[in-house]
């Protein structure tokens, strides 16, 4: 540690630490636009310049100096005022005076630090220089002649996101930050340029002349569009959901966010469900909530309570999935299902199914082995921690699964299970790495889960981690990486057939009379029975409307509280931003008015009541945003059998990252997207 | 525009770009020079190479993008490194050149020595009107460069790797038409001084004897 004291107050910091975390340790801020604390350090933008006692008197670049035991630092100096002032006078010499149109406007570094530092006129004359704007794909709008070349940007997308496709071009004054040749950014954390951009160069394309950042209402909340559970923060105004920005979570999503979590908001408005319908004489009608109510009461009524089931969407939250199982537990049904992909997932113990290590724990692992999964496109944020654990070296990978470029350097050691028979028989390499390795981790994604031998993979996976050290009692390195938000929490309160209740698969094709569907359209409905009375209850008019014979309308999440449980079976609650359009409502609240149309009544009246009723049933939901980390002490694992893996290899889980849920295919922005990043259609042959 | 009768003062960029055989004896000697895994130090000579190799087989030494890309692909790199590299460095021509590039160098002692007029004499004898641009001929294009680092000798002009210096307006001509007529002039100095001694010879110490002392 070292003792610093800047402007008379003392710190200790760690050694190595520079002179600006030392002024941030003593609680005095530092002007900066180049420094970025998940960054290297560039030192180009020279605005937090410092005077340092017993050195060369000149100001210094704090971001660029390391501190040294016994420093004093003044940062509030005739020397270091004028010398700041000098520097923003040189940044302002170029940069337009286009506040009043520019999109960063009130959120940005640049017109808040001009006004401690910048003078009320300017003192050059000659012409401003103008740059061209480049293209960076539909999400990232530039506006190049506000850059001030702090090369955030460059820096992110080649450390962060692991794309090198931004750099800085020709030199002086002719330098230009852009990709030289014409292309889209191919990140699916591109939008994270946005947030880092200290000035209006680059802004979000969807977004641009929308709002003004003091116009909007700001609610904390979490992310449903994968399953990591990134921290969110809500922009709305009236009953218009804006824009989503992260928020600060170490564990979890650090300060970044991925592309479809932060540009799929204009699918809230989309393809709404508003209000009750009804099919009759074979199309859908409008119709009021006691009518909806009645044509399934009417049909409940003359179907034995075995024949009818229900099944979860991915974004739904464990109050509305919780009141869906106990209201079809009072209906006396077990047919009950989260997993509309078919995935194995043994619900026995909690950590069969859960990302154990954590996500924040990556950063402890040494060896990786992932089966199955392509983490970049399934959880975008999960990928950048790996890649930052593997930036720091020392951490092999390697992957069973599709090839495909992860943004680090990993061994493609195979395709499917017989790579996985082999690392347990110790005929492959790598088994020798993870033996050696302290603190090895293995991810099993839903590719290597969802098909007929999902169980076989599982139990084949988890004794692999047992032979290579990844269970001990201090440590855990079995990880499943889910994609659906609701899954985790699904399977938390036991959202899967009860005794004699039948999966998904034996509910389609005529298997139930009627099937509840919760927000799930991530599946064939066109193999539902013909027969079979359809209930649609969501937010979207997706696939699953399209099939339903009574439609009710529900919320997405940015329109009701309710609890998300992450990848990791980290406990979260999500917050309600809007109220839901027309006539819809929060989910849970439906069930319960239902419930007590059918003279079942639920027995919960308020939110509160409701979360007491999901802790009963599994006390996790009590722990909200904490995440206790548990070694393995008990290596018994999950039902199946390895010796009857198939030998087909593992297909990529995700084909097109931009569309996988109701409200990004909804999103205009990522259909747009979707055309942009798509692979070329194959050429037919002629 | 008029095409050069050497056709490749306005080529556009070339749809691939490979490395001769010649080129590849190069560069296995440069990138025997670098440790492995550090071989993007090798950036620069190979930009170099490949301008060296355009001039060789096209007769304008520039560096095109797909070359760039090709760089970028046998030394492991990311494409834009290469961009932000090529383009930063004045000496690589992003875009076609003629045949000699002139450049003219108008930093300060240059300039004080008279640049302006061999700049004006590169322009009365080509046809060129503006920096960056190539003679209708294809033959040359003029270039300011900032010093050259031989501010002894000014003015300079540097005609792709030769400097020929101490230039008045007279001998910039004298020098472009030969180089029409095909000809290559000696490089230095056209006063015919040595190196960067007094013209005519020593003017000091001249009384100084050299021979061994008894």
């Amino acid at each position: 540690m070292a003792k610093v004291t800047v402007d008379g107050i003392d710190v200790e910091v760690p050694n190595g630490s520079n002179v600006l975390q030392a002024c941030e340790a003593a609680g005095v801020e530092i002007p900066r636009f180049c420094y970025h604390d998940r960054l290297s350090v560039a030192g180009n933008c020279r605005m937090c310049l410092v005077e340092i006692e017993k050195t060369p008197p000149k100001p210094f670049a704090s971001c660029a100096y390391p501190v040294a035991d016994g420093m004093v630092v003044h940062t509030d100096t005739p020397m270091v005022r004028a010398a700041r002032r000098g520097v923003m006078e040189f940044l302002l010499i170029n940069h337009p005076l286009d506040c009043p149109i520019c999109d960063q406007g009130g959120e940005c570094d640049l017109q808040d630090q001009a006004v401690g530092y910048g003078t009320d006129h300017s003192r050059y004359a000659e012409n401003k220089r103008a740059v061209k704007d480049k293209d960076l794909g539909p999400l990232v709008k530039t506006v190049m002649t506000r850059c001030i070349h702090c090369t955030r940007c460059i820096r992110f997308s080649t450390e962060i996101a692991g794309v090198s496709e931004l750099g800085a071009t020709a030199r002086g004054e002719s330098m230009e930050v852009g990709t030289y040749v014409a292309k889209a950014l191919s990140s699916e954390l591109s939008g994270n340029l946005i947030d880092i951009c200290p000035v209006g160069a680059l802004t979000s394309k969807p977004y641009a002349f929308v709002a003004r950042p003091w116009e909007l209402k700001k609610t904390d909340s979490v992310d449903v569009l994968d399953a990591v559970g990134a921290a969110i923060r809500v922009d709305s105004r009236g009953t218009e959901v804006l824009r989503v920005l992260p928020r600060i979570n170490e564990d979890v999503n650090e300060e970044w966010l991925a592309d479809k979590s932060r540009f799929s908001v204009d699918g809230l408005k989309r393809r709404r469900l508003d209000s009750c319908w009804v099919r009759r004489d074979g199309a859908l009608q409008r119709a009021s909530w006691p009518e909806a109510f009645a044509a399934i009461e009417t049909k409940l009524r003359c179907v034995d309570g075995r024949r009818i089931g229900a099944l979860a969407g991915n974004l739904s939250d464990a109050e509305s999935m919780l009141a869906l199982k106990d209201l079809f537990t009072a209906l006396g049904s077990a047919n009950l299902d989260c997993r509309q992909d078919g995935a194995h997932a043994d619900a026995g113990r909690r950590d069969f199914y859960t990302f154990n290590t954590s996500i924040a724990g990556i950063e402890a692992a040494d060896a990786l082995l992932i089966v199955g999964a392509n983490p970049r496109r399934e959880a975008p944020l999960l990928n950048a921690r790996i890649r930052k654990r593997w930036l720091q070296g020392g951490f092999p990978i390697a992957l069973i699964g599709a090839d495909a470029d992860l943004t680090y350097g990993f061994d493609h050691i195979g395709d499917g299970p017989e790579t996985i028979a082999a690392l347990l028989g110790g005929r492959q390499a790598f088994s020798d790495v993870m033996r050696v390795a302290k603190q090895p981790m293995l991810i099993l994604g839903q590719g290597a889960l969802a098909r007929p031998d999902g169980a076989d993979v599982l139990a084949a996976c988890w004794q692999l981690a047992a032979a290579t050290g990844m269970l001990s009692p201090q440590w855990h390195g079995f990880n499943v990486l889910h994609t659906a938000a609701a899954r985790v929490g699904a399977l938390d309160l036991g959202f899967l057939p009860g005794r004699g209740g039948k999966s998904l698969g034996q509910m389609l094709d005529g298997g139930v009379d009627v099937l509840w569907l919760l927000g799930a359209d991530e599946f064939d409905t066109a193999a539902i029975g013909r027969d079979t009375f359809v209930v649609y209850q969501g937010s979207h008019g997706d696939c699953g409307a399209a099939r339903a014979d009574v439609i009710l309308p529900g919320a997405a999440y940015t329109e009701k509280n309710g609890t998300y449980v992450n990848t990791e079976g980290r406990v979260q609650l999500g917050a309600l931003a809007v109220y839901p359009p027309g006539e819809a409502r929060e989910d849970w609240k439906i069930l319960r008015a239902f419930s007590a149309y059918v003279g079942r009544t639920l027995p919960y009246d308020d939110i509160a009541a409701l979360r007491a009723r999901l802790e009963r049933v599994n006390p996790v939901f009590a722990r909200i945003d904490i995440l206790p980390r548990f070694g393995c002490a008990d290596t018994t694992g999950p039902a199946g059998d390895p010796g009857r893996m198939r030998g087909a290899a593992f297909a990529p889980w995700i084909d097109n990252y931009y569309q996988t849920d109701p409200i990004s295919r909804a999103s205009p922005t990522m259909a747009e997207c979707t055309r942009v990043h798509a692979p070329a259609p194959a050429q037919a042959a002629e | 525009m008029a095409v050069g009768t050497e056709g490749t003062a306005h080529a556009p960029e070339p749809d691939s770009f490979s490395f001769d055989a010649a080129s590849e004896a190069t560069i296995a000697r440069i990138l025997a020079k670098y440790p492995a895994g550090k071989q993007a130090s090798a950036v620069l000579p190979l930009l170099d190479l490949v301008q060296r190799q355009m001039a060789r087989v096209t007769g304008s030494g520039w560096v095109p993008r797909v070359a760039m890309d090709a760089v970028a692909h046998r030394l492991d790199m990311a494409p834009i490194r290469v961009y932000e590299v090529a383009t930063f460095y004045l000496m690589f021509n992003t875009a076609p050149v003629g045949k000699y590039n002139l450049q003219v160098c108008t930093t300060t002692p240059c300039w004080l020595r008279g640049s302006d007029a061999v700049a004006h004499a590169c322009r009365r004898a080509t046809g060129i009107t503006d920096w960056k641009e190539t003679s209708a001929d294809g033959m040359f294009t003029m270039t300011e460069v900032e010093c050259l680092g031989a501010c002894v000798n000014a003015p300079i002009l540097q005609v792709n790797d030769d400097f020929y210096e101490d230039m008045d307006a007279e001998s910039t001509e004298r020098l472009l038409a030969a180089l029409k007529r095909g000809e290559h002039p000696e490089p230095g100095s056209v006063k015919g001084r040595q190196t960067s001694a007094p013209e005519g010879g020593p003017t000091t110490l001249t009384s100084l004897s050299f021979e061994k002392a008894e």
